[in-house]
C-alpha cells in the first residue's frame, strides 16, 4: 500500500526503481540490489494504464518490466528487444506496449496474439513520445533525424515530417538534433528541444513544415523538456544544469530555476499543481514551484537518475489516516471567548487559492470545535 | 603645533582605568580627531593587556589543577563547522557501494586493468608546462609524455584507447605557467577538469630529493562526499596497485576545503618514534571545476557536476568534495 502513496517514480542508471513520497520525504527502492547490473539500467518509463496501477520500466538489455503498485513488487517481464540500442521511449495503447529503440525501430507489442507492428523511424533516435490525448499518435526524433509524427493505425508513412530550418547566414546547413518533444494539449502543435540549444514549435495543421517559432536558450544541449499545465509554456533543462521556463507565445525566457549541479535528464510538470520535478546526473530529485521559482523539495537519491514521472497521489502533508484519528480524538475544554470569535467571523468565499486553503482549514477547525459541546 | 599640544596633554594624564563612579567617556563622541584616535589606541592597548593577563591566569590555573583541569575546547575551524552535506558517503551504504562497483573505474579496482597514463600539454606548450609534464611523468609510474603537435584532443582520445592507455592527463597553460589540468579516464570517462595553482617544480623546492623507479604508495585524504568519492577513484586509478614498500615513496592527494594538495615524499623511520620526510617534488594544488560523464567533450558532453561560483558559493563553510 505504501507504494500507492508515492508522488514521484524514478528510474536510475543503476537499475533501481525508486518511489518518493515527497510530503514525508521518504525514498524507497523497489529492487533487489544484488540482482542488478549495468545491463538493467532503466532508460524509459511509463504508466501501464491511466488508472496508474502499474509502472512499466524499459531496461537497457531490452526487457520491459511491470511493477505493480498494490503488491509493491515486479509482476511481469517481457522481452521487447527488437533491434540494437536502448529504449528511447515507452508508451501504452490499450493493452499494447509501444517501444522505440535508439537504432530506430518503433514496435507495437500486442500482448495476446504476439502480433506486432513495426515502423522504421530512422537512425539515432533520442526520444519517442505519445500524444496523451490521441493515443495512437507518436512523435519521434533524434540526431540527424528530424521530428516525425506517426499514426499507429497507418504505419506506412509519417503523418507529419518536419523540414530543417533554412541555411544560416554562411549558406551552411544547420545540423539537426531533436532531444525531446511534447504534444501541446488541445491543439495540433508539437514543441521540440534540440541539441543545439533551440526550442522549436511545429504546427502540423498548417502546410508549413518548418518551425513556426524558434527560441534559443543558453549554449549547451537541451536534454529534457516538460510541458506546463495550459500548454502555453515549457520547461527545458540542459547538460550544464540550467533549467528555464520558456513561453511559447512570445518566445521569451520567463525564468531560470536555480540549484542544479549537473546535467538534467528528465523534467515533468505536475498535471494539476504548479510544480515541476527534475532529475539528472547530480543524483538529486528537485521539485520547484513554477510561478515563484522557489525550490520546494530537494531529495538526494544516491544514484544517477534517468527518468521520472509524477503519480496522482495527493501532495497533502497530512495523512488521510491521521485526519481520521484527529476527528476521533476527544476535544479538550472549550474556550467560550474563542468560540464567540469563530462564530462572529464572516466566511470568505472569493480570493486566491492561498486564501481559500486557509479558509478551508479554519472551517474544519471551527466545525470540530462546534461539535465538541454536543458530545459533552 | 596643535598635534604637539594634544600629545603633551595626553602624557600628563595618568593612564589608569576609569573608576566605576564616573561614567566612561564615549570615545566616538570626541570631536577632536587626534584625541579620538589617541584614546582609541589606548583602549585597544589596554584590552590587549587584559587579554594577555587573562590568558596567563588561565594557564596558571590549569597548571595548579594539574590532571583535574577541564579538557581544552577544540578550536573552531570552518572545516569542523562544515555545513551538513547529505551526500556524505556512509561506508556501510549498499547502494553507493553497488554504484561504485559498476562505474567506469571498476575494472581498475577489480584489478582487471593496469593503469597506463598518457601525459600531454596544450597546443602551444610553454617551457614550464613542458618541465611540469616531465616531472609529473616521473611521479606517475607507467606514464608517457607526448608532444601535442596541435592535434585535437577528440582525435587523440580514440588513438590513445587503441594503444591501451587507461588515462589521459592534459596540462593547460597560459601566460607561461600551467593553470589547468584535465584528467580523462579511458575508454569511457569520466573527465575531470581542475584549476591548477601553486606549481613548484623540483628546482624551486629546497632540499628536493631524487625520484626512484619504485611504485609509490598513494594517500588520498578527505574525499568523503559522493562527488569526492568519484574524484578520489578517478585519481586512484592513475596509480598501480601493490606499491614497492622498499622504495618508501608516497604520493599524497590531500583534500582540504575543496583544494586538493599534491605532495610527493620519501619517508624514513629514524627510530621507533621519529619519521623523516624528504620532498621529491613537484608540488601543486588542484581545485575541481567540473566532472563530466564520458570522455572529453565540452560541447555535447553531459556534466555530472559543474562548479557555479555565484550559485554554489553561498557559505564559506560549504564544501563539495
Amino acid at each position: 500500500m505504501a507504494a500507492l502513496m508515492n508522488n514521484v517514480w524514478l528510474g536510475t542508471e543503476t537499475g533501481i526503481l525508486k518511489g518518493v513520497n515527497v510530503c514525508k520525504k521518504i525514498a524507497t527502492n523497489y529492487c533487489d540490489l544484488k540482482k542488478l547490473d549495468k545491463e538493467k539500467e532503466v532508460t524509459a518509463m511509463c504508466w501501464a494504464t491511466e488508472e496508474e496501477q502499474q509502472v512499466l520500466t524499459g531496461l537497457r538489455n531490452g526487457t520491459v518490466q511491470t511493477f505493480d503498485l498494490e503488491k509493491g513488487e515486479f509482476t511481469d517481464q517481457q522481452d521487447c528487444s527488437g533491434a540494437e540500442g536502448v529504449f528511447r521511449g515507452l508508451a501504452t495503447h490499450g493493452d499494447a506496449v509501444i517501444t522505440c529503440v535508439e537504432s530506430g525501430l518503433l514496435k507495437v507489442w500486442r500482448g495476446s496474439d504476439k502480433e506486432s507492428t513495426e515502423i522504421k523511424v530512422g537512425p539515432n533516435v533520442r526520444r519517442m513520445r505519445q500524444n496523451p490525448a490521441k493515443r495512437n499518435l507518436v512523435a519521434t526524433g533524434g540526431n540527424e533525424n528530424d521530428l516525425k509524427v506517426w499514426d499507429l493505425q497507418d504505419p506506412e508513412k509519417p503523418i507529419f515530417r518536419a523540414k530543417n530550418v533554412r541555411n544560416d547566414f554562411l549558406e551552411l546547413r544547420v545540423p539537426v538534433c531533436v532531444n525531446d518533444m511534447h504534444f501541446i494539449p488541445d491543439s495540433s502543435k508539437i514543441v521540440t528541444c534540440t541539441g543545439f540549444h533551440h526550442v522549436r514549435l511545429y504546427d502540423p495543421s498548417t502546410p508549413r513544415r518548418r518551425p513556426v517559432l524558434s527560441v534559443e536558450f543558453d549554449e549547451y544541449p537541451l536534454m529534457a523538456m516538460g510541458i506546463t499545465q495550459g500548454g502555453n509554456s515549457v520547461i527545458v533543462g540542459n547538460t550544464h544544469g540550467a533549467m528555464a521556463h520558456i513561453d511559447l507565445r512570445k518566445g521569451q525566457v520567463l525564468r531560470a530555476f536555480k540549484g542544479f549541479a549537473g546535467s538534467i535528464r528528465s523534467i515533468e510538470c505536475h498535471p494539476s499543481l504548479p510544480l515541476v520535478a527534475s532529475c539528472g546526473l547530480d543524483r538529486f530529485l528537485r521539485i520547484h514551484h513554477i510561478p515563484s521559482g522557489t525550490l520546494d523539495n530537494k531529495i538526494y537519491l544516491k544514484s544517477r537518475l534517468n527518468c521520472l514521472m509524477f503519480s496522482s497521489a495527493s501532495f497533502d502533508t497530512v495523512d488521510p489516516e491521521e485526519i481520521l484519528k484527529a476527528k476521533e480524538r476527544p476535544a479538550g475544554p472549550v474556550d467560550e471567548e474563542a468560540e464567540n470569535i469563530w462564530r462572529q467571523m464572516e466566511e470568505v468565499t472569493e480570493g486566491s487559492t492561498k486564501v481559500k486553503r486557509m479558509v478551508s482549514e479554519v472551517s474544519t477547525r471551527s466545525t470540530t470545535k462546534r461539535k465538541a459541546p454536543a458530545e459533552t | 603645533m596643535a598635534a604637539h599640544m594634544v600629545g603633551s596633554t595626553m602624557h600628563d594624564q595618568p593612564a589608569e582605568p576609569p573608576s566605576s563612579d564616573i561614567p566612561q567617556a564615549n570615545i566616538s563622541r570626541f570631536k577632536n580627531k587626534q584625541k579620538r584616535a589617541e584614546m582609541y589606541r589606548k583602549m585597544k592597548a589596554q584590552l590587549k593587556k587584559q587579554k594577555l593577563k587573562d590568558k596567563s591566569r588561565k594557564k596558571m590555573e590549569r597548571k595548579a589543577l594539574g590532571d583535574k583541569a577541564p579538557p581544552k575546547k577544540a578550536p573552531k575551524t570552518i572545516e569542523n563547522m562544515r555545513v551538513y552535506d547529505e551526500t556524505m558517503v556512509d561506508p556501510q551504504d549498499e547502494e553507493v557501494a553497488h554504484d561504485e562497483e559498476h562505474d567506469e573505474m571498476a575494472s581498475y579496482f577489480n584489478r582487471e586493468t593496469q593503469p597506463k597514463v598518457l601525459i600531454t600539454a596544450s597546443d602551444v606548450t610553454r617551457f614550464k608546462c613542458k618541465l611540469f609534464c616531465r616531472q609529473l611523468q616521473t611521479c606517475i609510474p607507467n606514464s608517457e609524455v607526448f608532444a601535442r603537435r596541435r592535434s585535437a584532443l577528440k582525435k587523440v582520445i580514440p588513438q590513445a584507447i587503441e594503444r591501451g592507455f587507461t588515462d589521459l592527463i592534459v596540462i593547460n597553460g597560459e601566460k607561461k605557467l600551467p593553470d589547468a589540468m584535465l584528467i580523462c579516464h579511458l575508454p569511457d570517462g569520466p573527465t575531470a577538469h581542475f584549476k591548477l595553482t601553486n606549481v613548484k617544480l623540483r628546482k624551486e623546492i629546497k632540499k628536493c630529493g631524487e625520484t626512484t623507479d619504485h611504485l609509490p604508495e598513494l594517500i588520498l585524504n578527505n574525499f568523503n562526499t559522493r562527488l569526492g568519492h568519484s574524484v578520489g577513484r578517478l585519481i586512484a586509478s592513475l596509480f598501480p596497485h601493490d606499491p614497492d614498500f622498499v622504495g618508501r615513496r608516497a604520493v599524497t592527494f590531500h583534500n582540504q576545503r575543496d583544494y586538493i594538495f599534491f605532495r610527493h615524499h620519501r619517508y624514513i623511520f629514524r627510530n621507533a618514534k621519529k619519521v623523516g620526510l624528504q620532498e621529491l617534488g613537484p608540488r601543486f594544488t588542484l581545485k575541481l571545476r567540473s566532472l563530466q560523464k564520458g570522455t572529453f567533450d565540452t560541447k555535447f558532453g553531459e556534466y555530472e557536476w559543474v562548479h557555479k561560483r555565484h550559485e554554489m558559493e553561498t557559505s564559506r563553510r560549504k564544501f563539495f568534495l
